[in-house]
């Protein structure tokens, strides 16, 4: 299995050839190397997987050491990579369902300004996600962190024409920053305390070093959660996730909504010692994800562009991720993960291909009817809402979406298993809103459907993915995360499927009969005074915006104003107006006159043969 | 040799300040470039007497020798100093020095 690392070298490569070739590469040129390297580095993973699920290297996991990537002191960090079950679902995900995304680009994107510039950041994106899921250390992994974010703002400003976009980019880099600063200071503390950044060594150590519950330990862990949430656009750090759908709709695909935003998720899993010795942290976790997903719920029900949708449904799936998380569902959430790889991809990817056949139209209401102009579109809608809305049986998020409710109500945690099952509700109500709007009813809007290999394919193998099929992929996550407290159920599992279930019908219901009938009941809910407020606050994502603007960004531009003239600028300052007043005065003396500068030679000569024989 | 060693090393040194001195006073005040670089030249010969004096005093060649070498420096210099003055005229039409002090800071 010594061929790991060439699924990192490709996409790197591709990177390296886009960014020298400096946009001068004709297109198809350009889409061969940015889809190509990740197709090989797609390969390769899936041939690393086939090696690793038939022969199991010793202790389930193959470690391959690069080189030691410096030395200070006892501190020698390894820039070794770590195969396991849980890197190997991660980097199926990121090279399989990233080049489908990859694919589909080259469709989307044809003709535009920066074709290779764009694939050029892809490949640099899907490189450093692969840093991120197979570093053996956390100093690596965070390596990848910064990296896969750095590839965001990138891309969420890549058309940067637009001030807009810009500022979409700074926000999402500078909210992210704010949770990367809290992991960083948790990085420092586990190495003040264990000595060691190799995970595998902190995993070890972490028991022995800590007593459960100790001050320490949940420090630690609620300063890696303060990085996942940033990370994964979660309570309190989720306002950057719905500015960023600025960047180019294959972008929110694979950045925002497969691979980056999940990462917080990954990391917590990959940490899942520390939370354990950590319960209050592990609540914490649990919590943000409840809240988050209610929130996200409530948001999305009301917007209007078709992406801010799919952002704030996102975030509420990624909260169900969080939710199993702090309910010790491990592979549940990495479960889900997978499956909401598959079924948002899709969904964020059919998005495409209807703004696209709007031209560039994202506003829902102005939509209408398309069922039958795009039906490749609407039928991926069809079966990714359904998977996002976890229709019992027949789709996968139902399978990933029932483990993580079933797991939390089996362990105890009422909370938020009601919660699970509420957001469950608002899932599908929200989900299938945004169906019928743009593809039912009657047609406001020219489309025009599009066509060619790179458009269907991707689109197809998603939307097998996010059925049953998908949700029947095990994961070999045996070896790698604890055994969820909970097995099988039996009957109780049993009642709670067919109650999300009719949970997840029941929304659908609602959203039809609202769309379809003309309901007196929920035509008078809605336009209440109080209904009216409550979404307009919803509509503002309960108004976080304005509250970070009060709390911080102005605050913030308050002081850069009142201290621009500060006193240190003053005294740093008057070195450079005492340099300039010297250059002057010197420069005087060189008045190109020939004798003045005779006379200063013949004194010169005069002091420093004096000096010389009298001192 | 006797005839020679005559005259004392102090007179000789005096005579050759004097030259450099007049030398130096000579560029100062002169703003004729033909006349610096005559000034020039005496300078280089006040400092050549002192080489040859010194020599003469201690009975040793390598004052003589540094007297040739300044010769031939003293040669060069006025090659290239009198095609410089040639390129200022044509250029300034004039050998004043003032003239050419477009270098200044």
């Amino acid at each position: 299995m010594n061929f790991l690392f060439l699924v990192f070298l490709f996409p790197l490569l591709g990177f390296l050839i886009l960014a020298f070739g400096r946009g001068k590469i004709p297109e198809n040129l350009a889409a061969v190397v940015g889809v190509g390297s990740v197709g090989l580095s797609a390969l390769v993973t899936a041939i690393a997987g086939v090696q690793f699920l038939q022969h199991p290297p010793a202790g389930d996991a193959y470690v391959q050491p690069l080189w030691t990537w410096m030395q200070v002191g006892g501190f020698a960090p390894q820039f070794a990579l770590r195969l396991d079950g849980l890197s190997l679902t991660m980097m199926g995900v990121i090279t399989g369902v990233g080049f489908l995304i990859h694919l589909f680009a080259s469709w989307y994107m044809r003709g535009d300004e920066g074709f290779s510039r764009f694939f050029s950041y892809m490949n640099l994106f899907v490189a450093s996600m692969l840093f991120l899921v197979l570093g053996d250390n956390l100093l690596f992994l965070y390596f990848g962190w910064e990296g896969v974010g750095l590839c965001s703002y990138l891309l969420i400003g890549f058309w940067y024409q637009d001030p807009a976009n810009g500022a979409a980019a700074r926000k999402a880099f500078v909210v992210t920053r704010v949770g990367d600063t809290f992991m960083a200071i948790g990085l420092f503390l586990l190495f003040h305390t264990l000595g060691t950044l190799n995970i595998q060594e902190i995993l070890q150590l972490a028991p022995q070093a800590f007593p459960p519950g100790s001050i320490i330990v949940t420090l630690i862990a609620l300063l890696l959660l303060g990085g996942a949430v940033g990370k994964s656009a979660q309570l309190p750090l989720q306002t950057w996730l719905p500015d960023a759908m600025a960047g180019p709709t294959p972008v929110s695909a694979l950045i925002h909504a497969a691979t980056m935003v999940t990462a917080g998720v990954y990391l917590i899993a990959r940490t899942h010692t520390l939370f354990e010795l950590a319960p209050f942290a592990q609540e914490m976790v649990g919590l943000v994800g409840a809240v988050t997903l209610l929130l996200a719920g409530f948001t999305a029900l009301v917007q209007t562009d078709i992406k801010r949708v799919l952002a704030y449904s996102t975030m509420s799936q990624i909260g169900y991720m969080f939710l199993a998380l702090g309910a010790g569902a491990w592979s549940a959430a990495i479960f889900h993960l997978m499956t909401h790889a598959f079924f948002k991809a899709l969904l964020f990817l059919a998005s495409g291909a209807v703004i696209l056949a709007c031209h560039h139209e994202q506003d829902i209401r102005k939509m209408g009817g398309l069922r039958k102009k795009i039906p490749l579109a609407f039928w991926s809608f069809v079966v990714g809402g359904s998977a996002l809305a976890a229709l019992p049986y027949v789709t996968a998020g139902f399978f990933s979406k029932d483990e993580i409710l079933w797991q939390a109500y089996a362990g105890g945690h009422a909370g938020l298993f009601w919660a699970g099952l509420f957001g469950a509700f608002l899932t599908s109500l929200y989900t299938f809103r945004l169906i019928f709007t743009v593809f039912f009813g009657e047609a406001k809007i020219d489309a025009h459907a599009g066509h060619g290999v790179s458009y269907w394919l991707p689109l197809s193998v998603l939307l097998v993915l996010s059925t049953t099929v998908g949700g029947l992929i095990h994961l070999p996550l045996d070896g790698v995360l604890p055994a969820s407290p909970a097995g099988e159920g039996g009957a109780v599992q049993l009642q709670i499927k067919l109650l999300s279930g009719a949970v997840a019908i029941a929304g659908i219901a609602i959203a039809g009969w609202r769309f379809f009938g003309q309901p007196a009941l929920l035509h008078w809910l809605e336009n209440n005074a109080v209904a009216r407020l409550l979404s307009r606050w919803w509509y503002a994502a309960f108004g976080f915006d304005w509250l970070y603007d009060r709390l911080f960004v102005k605050p913030f531009l308050w002081a850069v104003r009142v201290n621009s003239k500060d006193v240190f600028d003053q005294i740093i300052g008057t070195v450079p107006v005492i340099l300039t007043s010297l250059n002057k005065a010197t420069a005087l003396s060189q008045s190109g006159r020939l004798r003045w500068y005779t006379a200063s030679v013949a004194c010169g000569a005069v002091l420093i043969i004096g000096a010389v024989i009298y001192l | 040799m006797n005839g020679v060693s005559a005259i004392p090393l102090e007179h000789a040194l005096i005579l050759s300040g004097i030259l450099f001195s007049m030398g130096l006073l000579g560029i100062l005040i002169r703003r004729n470039i033909l006349f610096v670089l005559m000034s020039i030249e005496v300078m280089m010969n006040g400092a050549a007497l002192a080489f040859v004096a010194a020599g003469s005093r201690w009975g040793a060649a390598d004052g003589q020798i540094m007297f040739i070498l300044i010769l031939t420096l003293a040669a060069a210099e006025a090659s290239v100093g009198l095609a410089l003055v040639l390129q200022i005229y044509r250029r300034f039409n004039t050998l004043d020095t003032d003239a050419a002090s477009e270098m200044k800071g």
